[in-house]
């Protein structure tokens, strides 16, 4: 079943000076085993639209049901809801808090209440997903390791949770271009082999293009557009409003059109990109 | 000599110590004055312990690290060249002192002792030079990232500044912030003639550079014009880095027989040499 | 939610009060507690209720800021409230269970919880109207006699400063890491006491270090930008008293010797 947000509206600090409201009506319906991306600048609403995800905000006005239970409701049913929604902080690094890393992990499934062992497997399991070997750093504190495997120990912790739904917001921020890359593998992966239905919160466009299934662009507290990728990146105007660019692959490809050269410009990796312009190169040639 | 002369310089953190670990590696540098280097390498490359000899904040544990002539060994010298390179850091929140923009301006100046109404005339300028000017009684939480990165050059432009250090500046902005802080950027070292040196994890920015320096293992390993760095795709991703995708795009038609200029960076670039 | 925290609050605007000097705010605010309780006949909380209400209509902060403010201190007036109505003897109007509510009682409570609003209300006009570096200077001008007995006065104002620019961040930072703690199945309202205080490490602990890498890394930009304390430092802005603070001293004496002379006649 999915996540469905409905005509969900949200206001800060509502009556007083500093009242302002967040998000106006959004409606959004995340399929299980989808790969949503949602993009937006800073203050469009997109960090605050993924705190209702697991009810850390509530709605001010509407309603959000994740497999067919509301989240602000009371009772077993909203809090098994919650906690099948997984959530990714920017900088997730900055919550570590346990002397080991393998600790810091074990925290959130020991609050699930598990068992010993299904708790030490899960452990194991999680950070194998985010290559950290167990032997090696296991009882390693967390804050001497460099800024990425921090990062890494982080989501490996949100991941232990099993999660049906994961949540990342701007997951690779201030990663150098190998960590950045690798990062984002990784959460491909849990998509494709463990079918965790993943949301994405970045202003990366490029990386959007390449994982998502389902983009949606925020502007000022509003969804502004819903569509596949193929679709997203071509409408030009509402990405301008929301203060975004298309993809720099997209970019260059419209700019080829633009200068004369017939490519298709729907192409979200580099290797699809290359391939389209050779093949507008040879039909050129042999047009001429 | 040049504006920034590193002569075989290392950087040993907690030196005989157990976890003692050498950041710098005999580097030589020279940057002149009013030129525009981006600094590329991985985390943990050396690339901020580098940025922060240029203004004596960390010094050389061997070797020497001259600013305008002025050796950072000696801290007489410090505040002199302290006010000569300025530095603007990755996290815009945890450099702005006061809590109006004004008065963050301000700090600089104020702790070099110029008098009040000299003061007011330089933040007005600072402000104006990086277009904030809006903004002067504003509460810095209340700004974006993008501003908040203005302020802080404002800030350095204020001690009338001959050089900005960037220690990754836009690493977590968002895409208008970036383009924000990077027209800024530009826009003093061409109309100022301010020296700029500009760490990144960012390819394209660091294509808008004159000239750029790859750090490895606390090694400069490269050290030359964008288009020359930008052309060796494979090493660069073998070092964990990147090249801005009209780059590679070019490089990769290329390998597939396509004839193209060597000094391929932006879309641009590549859009006039395949639609001539 | 923690964001939600209004005191200590800079309200800026270009009002009568905002252009006062802060030190003048400062010894005034002074003043004001002293009338507050020296002064204690129906009139002259009258009139002091509405000084007080002036001067908030002349500093331009909404209303509802300020009620605002004494919101988080409402249980306390309560309480206060309370103890007085029941435990002041004299003539009782009511009986409730074996308290013996009385009119002296009553009377006492309400001067007492206005006493407490007036204050409040008084300190709120200050940090709402002044900005926490204007502040910080004059507690520093203010303590400058202290400076020769070996005050820091400089680096306590400094201190002052980091620490008020700081807070809407850290407030931030820790609303981020309850949620994120909160995401990972941590409860932070039900269980014991013990439960309670123990699931608050996974808040603290990251909160200190992120407070001390801001303070390591803030200390690095103020020592960039040439900061090397107090010796030698100038002021953009410099204190200066204008003919407002002049006036200012001037109205709040004669209100203070209008009070002064009510007593003496004894109304």
């Amino acid at each position: 079943m999915p996540i469905e947000i409905e005509n969900v509206t949200y206001t800060y600090m509502p009556l007083t000076p500093f009242e302002r409201t967040a998000l106006r009506n959004v409606s959004l319906t995340i399929e299980e085993g989808s790969f949503t991306a949602i993009a937006g600048h800073t203050g469009s609403g997109k960090s605050t639209l993924v705190q209702h995800l697991n009810g850390l905000l509530h709605p001010t006005t509407g309603r959000v049901m994740v497999d067919g239970a509301d989240l602000a409701a009371k009772g077993k049913a909203a809090k098994n809801a919650r906690c099948c929604v997984g959530m990714v902080f920017q900088y997730p690094e900055h919550q570590l808090f346990e002397e080991t890393v393998a600790a810091d992990i074990a925290f959130g499934p020991k609050n699930m209440e598990l068992a010993e062992d299904e708790i030490d497997k899960r452990v194991r399991d999680a950070m194998e997903f985010v290559d950290l070997d167990y032997e090696k750093y296991h009882s390693v504190s967390p804050f001497q390791l460099s800024g990425g495997q921090m990062r890494r120990v982080a989501i490996a912790g949100v991941v232990a949770l099993k999660p049906k739904y994961l949540v990342l917001d701007e997951p690779t921020a201030g990663l150098d271009p190998q960590g950045r890359e690798r990062l984002l593998k990784k959460i491909v992966q849990l998509h494709k082999k463990e079918k965790v239905t993943i949301v994405f919160v970045s202003h990366n466009m490029d990386d959007i293009a390449r994982v998502a299934d389902q983009v949606v662009f925020m502007n000022q507290g509003e969804m502004i557009l819903k569509d596949i990728p193929q679709r997203a990146f071509f409408e030009e105007e509402k990405l301008q409003a929301a203060g975004l660019s298309a993809p720099q692959l997209v970019k260059l490809l419209k700019g080829l059109r633009a200068n004369g050269l017939d490519v298709e410009t729907a192409a979200f990796t580099v290797e699809k990109g290359v391939e389209n312009i050779l093949a507008a190169l040879r039909r050129k040639r042999n047009a001429d | 000599m040049e504006f920034i002369q590193v002569e075989d310089m290392s950087h040993v953190y907690y030196p005989g110590q157990e976890n003692e670990h050498a950041a710098l590696k005999h580097i030589n540098l020279r940057i002149k004055q009013g030129e525009f280097i981006a600094v590329l390498g991985t985390n943990g490359s050396g690339k901020s312990t580098l940025a922060k000899h240029f203004n004596a904040l960390l010094l050389p544990t061997s070797g020497h690290c001259y600013i305008d002539g002025l050796d950072t060994l000696n801290t007489e010298e410090l505040w002199q060249i302290r006010q000569q390179v300025g530095m603007v850091f990755q996290n815009p929140d945890n450099q702005i002192i006061a809590a109006v923009v004004e008065d963050d301006v301000a700090f600089g100046p104020e702790n070099l002792g110029v008098p009040p109404k000299e003061i007011r005339q330089r933040v007005t300028e600072s402000l104006q030079a990086v277009r904030m000017e809006r903004y002067r009684k504003f509460a810095p939480h209340l700004l974006s990232g993008g501003q908040k990165q203005r302020i802080a050059i404002a800030g350095a432009l204020a001690m009338h500044t001959k050089c900005l250090v960037f220690d990754e500046p836009t690493a977590m902005l968002d895409p208008i912030g970036r383009t924000e802080v990077l027209a800024t950027v530009k826009r003093l070292h061409e109309e100022a003639g301010i020296t700029i040196v500009y760490i990144t994890h960012f390819m394209e920015e660091a294509a808008a550079a004159d000239r750029v320096l790859v750090m490895d293992h606390g090694e400069i390993v490269e050290d030359d014009t964008p288009a020359k760095i930008f052309i060796k795709v494979d090493e660069m991703k073998r070092r964990g880095l990147d090249v801005p995708l009209a780059a590679e795009v070019a490089w990769r038609l290329r390998r597939n027989g396509i004839h193209l200029p060597q000094d391929i960076l932006t879309n641009e670039d590549l859009v006039v040499a395949l639609c001539r | 939610m923690l964001t939600d925290i209004t005191i200590g609050q800079y309200f800026p605007g270009a009002s009568l009060l905002h252009r006062l000097d802060p030190r003048t705010k400062i010894i005034l605010l002074f003043l004001f507690i002293i009338d507050i309780f020296v002064f204690d006949t129906p009139l002259s909380y009258g009139l002091l209720s509405l000084f007080t209400v002036s001067l908030i209509y002349f500093s331009q902060v909404p209303m509802r800021m300020m009620i605002k403010s004494i919101k988080p201190l409402w249980w306390i007036l309560l309480f206060t409230f309370l103890i007085n109505l029941c435990s002041v003897s004299g003539e009782a109007f009511a009986h409730i269970w074996i308290f013996a509510l009385t009119w002296e009682g009553l009377r006492q409570a309400v001067f007492i919880c206005l006493r407490l609003i007036l204050l409040i209300l008084l300190s709120s006009l200050l940090t709402f109207t002044t900005s926490p570096l204007a502040l910080t200077d004059a507690l520093e001008n203010l303590m400058g006699p202290f400076k020769r007995l070996g005050m820091p006065a400089h680096e306590l104002a400094m201190m002052m400063t980091i620490a008020l620019r700081f807070v809407p961040t850290l407030i931030e930072e820790t609303d981020k890491i309850m949620k994120a703690q909160k995401s990972r199945g941590s409860d932070f309202s039900s269980g014991s006491l013990l439960h309670r205080v123990k699931s608050l490490i996974p808040i603290l602990v990251p909160l200190f270090i992120s407070a001390f890498r801001r303070a390591d890394e803030l200390a690095m930009a103020m020592e960039a930008r040439c900061y090397r304390g107090g010796v030698g430092r100038t002021q953009m802005k410099a204190l200066r008293i204008t003919t407002i603070d002049y006036v200012a001293y001037g109205a709040s004496l004669l209100f203070a010797c209008t009070l002064v002379g009510l007593k003496v006649i004894g109304i």
